[in-house]
């Protein structure tokens, strides 16, 4: 081993700054402390939605150079010296060493998707600053932590997933309930996302078509890929993305031809089309329709980021809301219900803690990752990068007039569904529009109405569309919304395809240990069982919430939130015993903070949606409200009959049942936990499935630009291996 | 002149890389030093397809 330049053993030398970097480093905080003061010090006035923009930049770029760096060097002690998986395991299909700038983009590509852009939406009805504050810190102290640790302790085990890892080093009544709780929540996480996608293109016939048409799209994508051009994926991808573009811009003249009428679809047509297509893409080859998809889905995400944050230094956008609205104290809200404790914590998943990377950072990325050392720059990094894209949804929903923002998001039960009604509903919050303002906003888009649009996607295209005709011009404000609309809807349909087959294999996998014919995944009778009892699943839940008349993302999404933050209480209790269990009670801090933060915030959300008296937030108190109400013979707003009363019963009953089932997992795991934290506190350490260390012979920069001891170290060993010498 | 020239191989690169094509060409000129024969491309491809096919990743929210 004669490369001693780019190895850093942990606890090793430490770097030391040079006066070009002292002053780099204090500039950037300065930015960010100017920025932060300007937030926290403006009121009633013009505030610019760049402090935010920047406010943000400045803050993960620090914590990205310090506290990411001494996680990773003195936390987990990442040992370059040591054999990654992708390295000792490499069989060139899912272990393979990967170059860390294009693991960086795939691991991106599998993190993102349309929850950083829904919940900082909905949870600006509390004003900018609650959201700001919780996207910034909790990715820098939470999220990000959370990402690199898993990938940290799954790399250090094979590429071990979350469930396998809890069951060795937790327990197995804790790995269990994890893997209960993963699968169930994976579930409401489909039917939330898929809750949005209907809302999104109800009644828009525009949206169904441009979307609509990228099926046919994919699949002649995949057609082409297999027998024209095989691997030819760069060429195919931008046919691909011209055709979508075109598909757009054709959806904005049938508006009013014939097609336009029979494509305005109602919102249960939609959801039963979804759940037909869910099934169909969850048990066709990969090859014909999710594989194209995801290179449209990737290709638009990439695309949309940077030309939103390009527009937004261009258009420079004042927020039109409050930094703290009264809903936030007084809980409210007509978007949801509750107070800005606990809830913007839950709503506000992705971007700032989320679960369901945990999934993404044990399995897949573990075993490519080619240096220990890189885990900062992906776990780390990819982490802040989503954060970033939240932070833009943010500043999105904030820039558009208040009034307008409103009258999208109140429950089609409150606004009343039309202009006229919609204006005097929002005039009660204390907003002023005018019917003919809200006609003439949903005319600018070429939509039939904006009024009650919730899910978040129509109002964050809304907000797209305003920044992006304020920053390139053109007049193109329906070309840009349709545009937003179908970066989400394609993002949301790629989650739903893969998730069902995740879901599919998760089942085949479980059942297989009872029945192992069923586990076998090209066996076509278990493959289409297991698809279906998956599409059922989040079918029925997306039914309820398409059904439900209080409004199903104000009903569901609370739902989805505290489930994705359930997760990743899972996956912070792991990292905690794992810490423990490895004799580093110094640090566990690090994971530990965030935890009680989080077990703090979603059992507090929990409770009050179990058991809180008030009808508008407890879900048992809500069915009762309905079930005295239709004893009596009452028919309560904003059920219009008995059916729609015995719905919101059902409905109601259903979802306070999942979210105590979700609950009582998370408390298995975590006191399944705590008895292992005692055990391993008591004896100092105990031993862990940890692969044994095995030198490495790979040598590659940690971050995303190469020092120059870097470069020159890694030539060198490029050199002898082109040279055949054994190192 | 050669600035220009270096982004665009570098973005280039970045995309064969992220896309798998590049993939293809380390297999190709693993058979040459080799000496093996590679198979054609259209089965290399379906070969990878295939897969794909039994271990799904999951996108996320």
């Amino acid at each position: 081993m004669a490369t001693t330049t780019s190895v850093r053993r942990p606890g090793g030398p430490r770097r030391r700054f040079t006066p070009a970097g002292i002053a780099l480093w204090g500039s950037i905080a300065l930015v960010g402390a100017v920025c932060w003061t300007v937030l926290a010090l403006s009121r009633g006035e013009e505030v610019s939605a760049l402090w935010i923009l920047f406010a943000a930049l400045a803050s993960y770029a620090i914590a990205y150079r310090f506290y990411a760096r001494f996680i990773a060097n003195r936390v987990l002690g990442v040992d370059d010296t040591r054999a990654t998986p992708a390295e000792r395991l490499e069989n060139g299909q899912d272990y393979d060493v990967t170059d860390r700038r294009v693991l960086f983009g795939h691991h991106f590509a599998a993190i993102a998707g349309a929850g950083p852009l829904v919940g900082p939406v909905l949870a600006a009805q509390m004003g900018y600053l609650p959201g700001t504050i919780w996207i910034i810190v909790g990715v820098i102290l939470a999220g990000a932590v959370q990402d690199m640790m898993v990938l940290f302790f799954s790399m250090r085990r094979d590429g071990k997933s979350l469930g396998q890892m809890v069951r060795d080093e937790i327990g197995v009544i804790g790995g269990t309930a994890a893997l209960i709780a993963v699968f169930a929540i994976m579930i409401i996480i489909l039917a939330v996302l898929a809750l949005v996608v209907v809302n999104a293109l109800a009644e828009s016939p525009w949206g169904v078509f441009s979307i609509g048409l990228t099926i046919p799209i994919a699949l002649f994508m995949g057609f082409y890929l297999r027998y024209l051009r095989p691997g030819r994926v760069s060429e195919t991808t931008a046919i691909g993305v011209a055709l979508l573009l075109l598909a757009i811009i054709v959806g904005g003249w049938i508006d009013d031809t014939g097609l336009g009428e029979t494509l305005t679809l109602s919102h249960e047509t939609l959801t039963i089309c979804l759940i037909v297509y869910g099934f169909i893409a969850s048990v066709l080859p990969v090859w014909m329709l999710l594989t194209p998809r995801d290179y449209l889905s990737t290709f638009m995400k990439v695309g949309v980021i940077v030309l939103l944050a390009v527009g937004l230094l261009l258009a420079r956008p004042a927020l039109q809301n409050e930094d703290v609205t009264s809903f936030a104290l007084d809980g409210d809200g007509p978007v949801f219900a509750g107070k800005l404790f606990p809830f913007v914590f839950i709503t506000i998943a992705c971007g700032a803690l989320s679960g369901f990377h945990a999934l993404i950072s044990s399995g897949t990325t573990p075993k490519m990752i080619a240096k220990e050392g890189q885990v900062r720059m992906i776990g780390y990094g990819g982490m802040l990068m989503e954060s970033f894209v939240a932070i833009s949804a943010l500043i999105a929903a904030c820039v558009i007039d208040q009034g307008l923002y409103f009258a999208m998001n109140s429950p089609a039960g409150a606004t009343g569904g039309t202009a006229a009604s919609a204006a005097e509903f929002v005039g009660t919050l204390g907003f002023t529009i005018s019917p003919d303002t809200l006609t003439q906003a949903a005319a600018a888009v070429q939509e039939p109405s904006l009024v009650s649009r919730t899910g978040g996607a129509p109002t964050l295209a809304v907000g797209i569309s305003t920044i992006f005709t304020d920053a390139f011009g053109g007049g193109l404000a329906a070309f840009w919304y349709h545009f937003a609309i179908m970066f989400e809807a394609l993002f949301i349909l790629t989650a739903v395809d893969a998730g069902t087959r995740v879901g599919r294999f998760m089942l085949q996998d479980t059942i297989g240990n009872f029945w192992p014919r069923f586990g076998d995944t090209s066996w076509k009778p278990a493959a289409w069982g297991a698809s279906a009892v998956v599409v059922a699943a989040w079918g029925y839940m997306l039914y309820v919430g398409v059904t439900d008349p209080l409004g199903g993302i104000n009903q569901l999404f609370p739902l989805f939130g505290i489930s994705n933050q359930l997760l990743a209480a899972i996956a912070l209790c792991l990292c905690v015993t794992l810490m423990l269990k490895h004799g580093k009670a110094r640090w566990v801090w690090v994971p530990l903070v965030p935890l009680v933060w989080d077990l703090v915030t979603t059992m507090t959300a929990s409770w009050q949606k179990v058991f809180s008296d008030n009808p508008a937030i407890g879900y048992f108190a809500q069915a009762d409200r309905y079930r005295d109400a239709r004893d009596a013979g009452e028919v309560l707003a904003p059920a219009k009959d008995v059916g729609q009363m015995d719905q919101v019963i059902t409905n109601s009953t259903t979802n306070g049942v999942l979210q105590l089932s979700f609950a009582v997992l998370v408390i298995v795991v975590v006191a399944n936990a705590l008895v292992v934290w005692v055990r391993a506190v008591r004896a100092g350490s105990l031993p862990t499935t940890e692969v044994p260390a095995t030198p490495s012979k790979i040598v590659a920069p940690a971050d995303f630009f190469a020092t120059a001891e870097e470069k020159a170290a890694q030539r060198e060993w490029e050199e002898s291996q082109l040279s055949g010498s054994p190192r | 002149m050669s600035a220009v020239l270096r982004v665009w191989r570098g973005v280039r690169w970045y995309v064969r890389e992220m896309t798998g094509e590049a993939r293809w060409d380390e297999y190709a000129a693993r058979c040459a030093t080799e000496g093996t024969e590679p198979i054609s491309r259209r089965a290399w491809e379906r070969h990878r397809a295939d897969e794909r096919e039994h271990r799904p990743q999951s996108r996320c929210c």
